[in-house]
């Protein structure tokens, strides 16, 4: 079993291949022993096909997210696990170009990812997941997600590090007994913050496991108009130049929301 | 004329039994069956005088957030009859918010200045998300007060405009007693509405009535092929049914879902650990959780796709 170090978290991609562009290049010049992808290569963006050989010339290991799932199986819906009916409009949008422009190869690719990855880093068991360990599609937002939860999880998964993504906004937390959870947040669009940017969460253990979550700037502008460009819906690209969630925005919760602006 | 006897189908059927996945919810029946109002809709026909479940205090309240730690609970739920009638309501809430998110279900009716600003300083004091659902069942006044009774309209929107004003953003929880057709310009009325009390982001949750209590009355019970069978299960996802990841701690046990509360069947033992049995899906009100899904949650509103 691999030994790392220090280890690049890249969240979901959205088919933001511009900002996974970046945040290899980033994750290299930090001297990242490897780079992991949590999965969700699709949706949102433009040009799903370009972020395959991204992750496949660069050795990228990848969980299968709910999306990379759905599209690999041929399944109806994105089961990201809205029940808006605002939000699933816009899901099914985004799921039809999705699917439309992914290559049966790449379907193929995705359908074969793993559900989870582990492997030690130091004395700590690491378990990388999309949604949850239990559940691939299971939102573990900071305000909604209790430490005792946390425990448990550890716990029932044997596991001392959770790595996670699927909500779109970082987080990270470190537990009495020596364990930790991470939500490595996503590089497909801002964190609902008004900022352009979006991130990637780096790992580090020597011997102490330390997080940093590390900004991403990119070509947004380039981003923004290659949606246009595709006729991806006008609220997405708002999003991406703006950095304010305009869609899905009914599963945020309370404390998640209120910060928002819409 | 065939004279063949249709069995009755509540005996001849068998009812799957639904085990607890995880307790991921555990609600509490905080104010008893006990309410300021006695809507005509209400499932468990709570008002003022119907005292077949009690309040619950603070130190009951307590050991069961204490027991679900090692449970892993992932969100507390308050309800009733009206929370807010319960005297100790914030200091519970103040409890729960140290060991995780909670919401609570109300109809507003009782928020006060003094109530929002507390719920205000409770919330921003713990890590954790506090959620307040309102019901409202018309968006306007005489749409809403035929269900809810006189005055209840102003009442409610005064408390959603109290919570906004200190930083919330309430969930309008309404309950369906329209048509599909209408579905969409009951939105927009609410929107609309909410909006022009200055409710600038309104959220919104749809919930389908429950056939139960004094909903008979006025619509319908259920017709007794409307149940759920183990054929139905065949393909279904399981973790629809609020009783494979919630139970209700009551100030009379611990029963199955807060739904079925005046079920006997539905009584699950008095502590956690003895509540986490597997549960026979036998009464009717699980079949609108079946084809509605997760219907208690915060976030699961959406009708079953066909």
């Amino acid at each position: 079993m691999e030994n790392y170090q220090k280890i690049a978290l890249i969240g979901g991609v959205y088919s933001n291949y511009l900002a996974l562009e970046a945040t290899i290049a980033d994750a290299k010049s930090r001297g990242a022993d490897a780079i992991f992808c949590l999965g969700d290569l699709g949706a949102f963006g433009p040009h799903p096909d370009r972020v395959f050989p991204l992750l496949q010339q660069n050795n990228i290991a990848v969980v299968q997210g709910n999306y990379d799932n759905s599209i690999g199986n041929n399944l109806k819906d994105c089961q990201c696990g809205y029940t808006d009916p605002r939000d699933n409009y816009f899901a099914r949008l985004s799921y039809d170009y999705t699917y439309a422009n992914t290559s049966e190869a790449n379907k193929q690719w995705m359908k074969d990812l793993p559900a989870e990855i582990r492997f030690n880093m130091g004395k700590y068991r690491v378990l990388l997941c999309h949604g949850s360990p239990r559940k691939m599609n299971e939102f573990l937002w900071d305000s909604t997600t209790p430490t005792h939860f946390l425990e448990k999880l550890c716990e029932d998964f044997q596991a001392d590090i959770i790595c996670a993504t699927h909500t779109g906004l970082h987080w990270q937390r470190s537990l009495e007994s020596d364990r930790h959870f991470a939500n490595v947040g996503v590089i497909g669009r801002p964190e609902n913050n008004g900022e352009t940017h979006v991130g990637y969460m780096m790992l580090t253990v020597n011997p102490q496991p330390v997080f940093e979550y590390i900004p991403i700037s990119y070509d947004y502008q380039r981003l923004a108009k290659e949606m246009r460009e595709e006729s991806l819906p006008e609220e997405f690209v708002e999003t991406i130049l703006g950095g304010w969630w305009t869609t899905c925005l009914e599963i945020l919760p309370a404390k998640e929301r209120i910060t928002g602006q819409y | 004329m065939n004279n063949t006897a249709i069995p009755n189908p509540q005996t001849a059927i068998k009812h799957p039994d639904l085990h607890l996945d995880a307790l991921d919810n555990l609600w509490f029946q905080v104010s008893g069956t006990l309410c300021n109002i006695a809507c005509d809709h209400c499932f468990i026909s709570c008002s003022p005088r119907n005292h077949s479940f009690e309040l619950m205090t603070l130190a009951e309240i307590r050991p069961h957030l204490e027991a679900s730690r090692e449970m892993g609970v992932k969100e507390y739920y308050f309800t009733g009859g009206e929370p807010f009638m319960n005297k100790e309501m914030l200091d519970i809430l103040e409890l729960t918010l140290q060991y995780g998110p909670a919401t609570v279900l109300s109809n507003g009716m009782l928020i006060t200045e003094k109530k929002a600003r507390r719920l205000r300083e409770i919330e921003a004091a713990s890590h954790y998300s506090l959620e307040l659902r309102i019901s409202i069942d018309g968006y306007t006044e005489e749409m809403n007060d035929a269900i809810r009774g006189e005055g209840v309209f102003k009442k409610a929107m005064k408390g959603v405009q109290l919570l906004y004003a200190h930083g919330f953003l309430p969930i309008i929880t309404v309950t369906k007693t329209w048509e599909d057709y209408e579905d969409e310009a009951v939105l927009d009325g609410f929107l609309n509405v909410l909006k022009s009390h200055g409710y600038a982001r309104p959220r919104i949750k749809i919930l389908p009535s429950l056939k139960l209590g004094k909903e008979v009355a006025r619509s319908r019970g259920y017709d007794q092929y409307e149940m759920v069978t183990e054929e139905m299960l065949v393909d279904y996802d399981c973790s629809q049914f609020i009783c494979a990841n919630s139970r209700v701690v009551t100030n009379r046990g611990i029963y199955v879902c807060p739904i079925l509360i005046e079920s006997p069947s539905a009584h699950m033992g008095d502590t956690l650990a003895e509540a986490t049995k597997s549960y026979e899906l036998k009464e009717q009100a699980c079949y609108t959780c079946y084809l509605y899904g997760a219907i208690c949650s915060n976030f699961s509103s959406g009708k079953r796709e066909a």
